[in-house]
């Protein structure tokens, strides 16, 4: 039986829904001419940022990657900022400075989307780091991928954790596939979690397109890292149904058959089927959050076609909290 | 100038709570120049942090730390071992202010130390700054006093951006005055070294000390040259150097980095192009010999400006 709140349950299903989503509208957005740049959909791979950011509050971080909407969406961004992020306008949450690969909210403890494979993961362990000096009661959710976990930073940055006990929780949203490479040829280990043990950390595997038991084990993850025991490793075994990013076709490196397999375990249905069973929410209840989320997609699409694009002031604005502005123009060779 | 730096972080440690230092042997050890000797005693563990051989997460958790709030020292041993760490400096502490539309600042100061001549070959021995100051969202400053050094980094903990602080493995003994009352030393303002009429040797790091040798000689020869040091290569005060070209009409910029695509060279263009009517012909920019840089004490020597090079440019250029 099911221990969670109707509340929480609801907060879920309307989060993964709101993924979902958005992750289709982007695209959508994406065919029309209407966005540009990178977008890299997390569509399949709710469950994770749900069933993790589902233990954090407001003062709690988390770092993401290129595939960040869903991370941004479960830590509470506003869809609608994000997609005047994704249309480049000034009222997207980064300024139209970002794009997808870059939505940033300081105000939710959200420290950005990053563009660079891993390199966002000692952004976290920073942050901890500093709620753990100020004595605060944060923890820091570092996100990345099978891709990323290959990647140095990753060492260095679950090596400090683990002797600075710093309260992390590192999320590997192991989906299969880093680009084109599939993880079975690429990750020296069977699991990602399996690394833990090199750093002194509990390495647990979750499955990735279950919310409850992502959320029980991050449960445990959070819990640990609150209590100052230190960080643990969290591997979320999932699948993103699009290509790596939205031009990309995924049937190059993958069977038609293996989709079908993980798309029968889609989260979102997983959950509807278990609720419903359970009888804890009805049906209609569902369906009006559906219904809602599509309202408002519908308005993020509106707000940012309508908004403004970012004024030439902005070009220098930003770069520096104080510096010669002269000096930055003549850089472009205008002032000189 | 060891002890101007280490009076910068122990005032900033006392007075400011959200500084602390992380960096490899800064603890127990003291650091790799001794700089931070007797900090772990003085201000405990938690603000002076030995950290793991990792340069990579020692910047980026010193990002991390400063966005959330912090104002973090971290040490990178030479500038050599910061290419270890170039995706966390250029990639995310220059960029994320920006990136992220205004919404964070990035207090952070990375110390490190850069330059040539103390016989440890070509990985240890390189003069980096000037990529980093090819980067916007980074500043960059680089005392060559102890006067400078403390009033530099006074500055520098005021300051709310990412910031390189290079230290030159040879100037840590150089002694000068440092007073007892209270200054600071602005980012972004070069200062004349030495006034003179004929020549401007513009520079920076231990260049300076080299200028101001050269100037030395160069005056017993009648010549009078005016040594201007950057302090800061980011923000640049052109002004200061343009206005010594004006009084001089002659120019050498002298570096120890790589001439190719230098940071000299890019001064020597600044100059052509704000002060070409003041200046009686072109400027001269010497950097280090284009190699790696070589063990052998000779062939070191020979690789790095000294001040009878800077007198030979002079004579040889300007027919002074």
């Amino acid at each position: 039986m099911l221990e969670i709140t109707q509340e929480k349950l609801l907060w879920m299903y309307r989060t993964m829904t709101t993924i979902r989503q958005f992750e289709e509208r982007a695209l959508a957005e994406v065919s029309a001419r209407r966005t540009f740049g990178g977008s890299h959909s997390s569509a399949g791979q709710e469950a994770g940022p749900t069933g993790i950011c589902a233990h954090l509050s407001p003062q709690d971080y988390i770092a993401s990657t290129h595939r960040g909407h869903g991370h941004c969406i479960a830590k509470g961004v506003d869809p609608k900022l994000m997609m005047a992020e994704l249309f480049g306008r000034a009222t997207g949450s980064n300024k139209g400075k970002g794009g997808s690969m870059h939505i940033a909210d300081m105000s939710k403890g959200m420290l950005g989307a990053n563009g660079v494979v891993a390199a966002s993961v000692p952004l976290a362990v920073g942050a901890a780091l500093k709620a753990k000096l100020r004595k605060e009661d944060a923890v820091a959710v570092a996100f990345f991928g099978d891709g990323g976990s290959n990647q140095g930073i990753i060492h260095e940055s679950m090596n400090l954790a683990s002797i600075w006990k710093l309260p992390v929780i590192f999320v590997c949203e192991n989906n299969q596939y880093a680009e084109s490479t599939p993880a079975e040829y690429s990750v020296s280990v069977r699991n990602v979690a399996d690394r833990a043990a090199g750093y002194g950390m509990p390495g647990v595997i979750a499955d990735g397109m279950d919310i409850f038991d992502v959320y029980d084990k991050a449960g445990a993850a959070v819990g640990r890292a609150r209590s100052g025991q230190g960080p643990t490793l969290l591997e979320c075994k999932t699948y993103r149904y699009y290509g790596h990013f939205a031009g990309d076709n995924p049937r190059s490196y993958r069977s038609e058959e293996e989709e079908k397999q993980w798309h029968a375990k889609d989260p979102i249905q997983q959950f509807r089927q278990r609720v419903l069973a359970e009888k804890v929410l009805p049906t209609g209840e569902l369906d009006a959050v559906d219904a809602e989320v599509a309202a408002l997609m519908d308005e993020a699409v509106r707000f940012a076609d309508a908004s403004p694009l970012p004024g030439p002031e902005g070009l220098y604005e930003d770069v520096y909290v104080n510096y010669p502005l002269e000096a930055l123009r003549r850089g472009a060779g205008m002032g000189a | 100038m060891r002890e101007a730096i280490s009076q910068g972080l122990r005032e900033a440690l006392e007075q400011d709570p959200r500084v602390f230092i992380m960096g490899e042997d800064v603890g127990a050890y003291g650091g790799a120049y001794a700089v931070t000797k007797g900090f772990l005693t003085r201000y405990g563990p938690k603000r002076v942090r030995d950290a793991p051989i990792a340069e990579s997460v020692i910047v980026g958790s010193g990002v991390g730390a400063a966005m959330g709030g912090l104002h973090p020292v971290v040490e990178i041993m030479t500038i050599n071992f910061s290419l270890l760490a170039m995706d966390q400096i250029v990639n995310h502490a220059a960029k994320i202010r920006y990136m992220s539309g205004g919404q964070v600042q990035v207090p952070l100061i990375i110390r490190t130390v850069t330059g040539g001549g103390a016989g440890l070959a070509a990985t240890h021995s390189q003069s980096l700054e000037g990529w980093y100051a090819s980067v916007p969202g980074l500043k960059v400053v680089f005392p060559t006093t102890p006067y400078d050094a403390l009033g530099l980094l006074r500055t520098c903990f005021k300051e709310k951006n990412p910031i390189i602080y290079c230290e030159h493995a040879l100037l840590y003994g150089v002694r000068g005055q440092v007073p007892d009352d209270y200054y600071d030393v602005p980012i972004g303002q070069a200062e004349v070294k030495r006034p003179g009429e004929h020549v401007s040797l513009i520079a920076y790091g231990r260049a300076v000390h080299i200028a101001l040798q050269a100037a030395q000689e160069l005056a017993s020869k009648g010549v009078q040259a005016e040594v201007v040091d950057l302090r800061s290569l980011r923000p640049l005060d052109t002004e200061a150097l343009v206005a010594s070209v004006k009084r001089t009409h002659r120019a050498v910029v002298i570096e120890e980095a790589w001439e190719t695509g230098g940071f000299g060279a890019y001064i020597a263009y600044l100059l052509h192009r704000q002060a070409f009517d003041d200046l009686d012909g072109p400027v001269v920019h010497l950097g280090g010999a284009d190699v790696p840089m070589p063990y052998a004490r000779n062939l070191e020597r020979q690789a790095i400006p000294d001040a009878a090079r800077v007198v030979a440019t002079v004579r040889e250029n300007f027919g002074l």
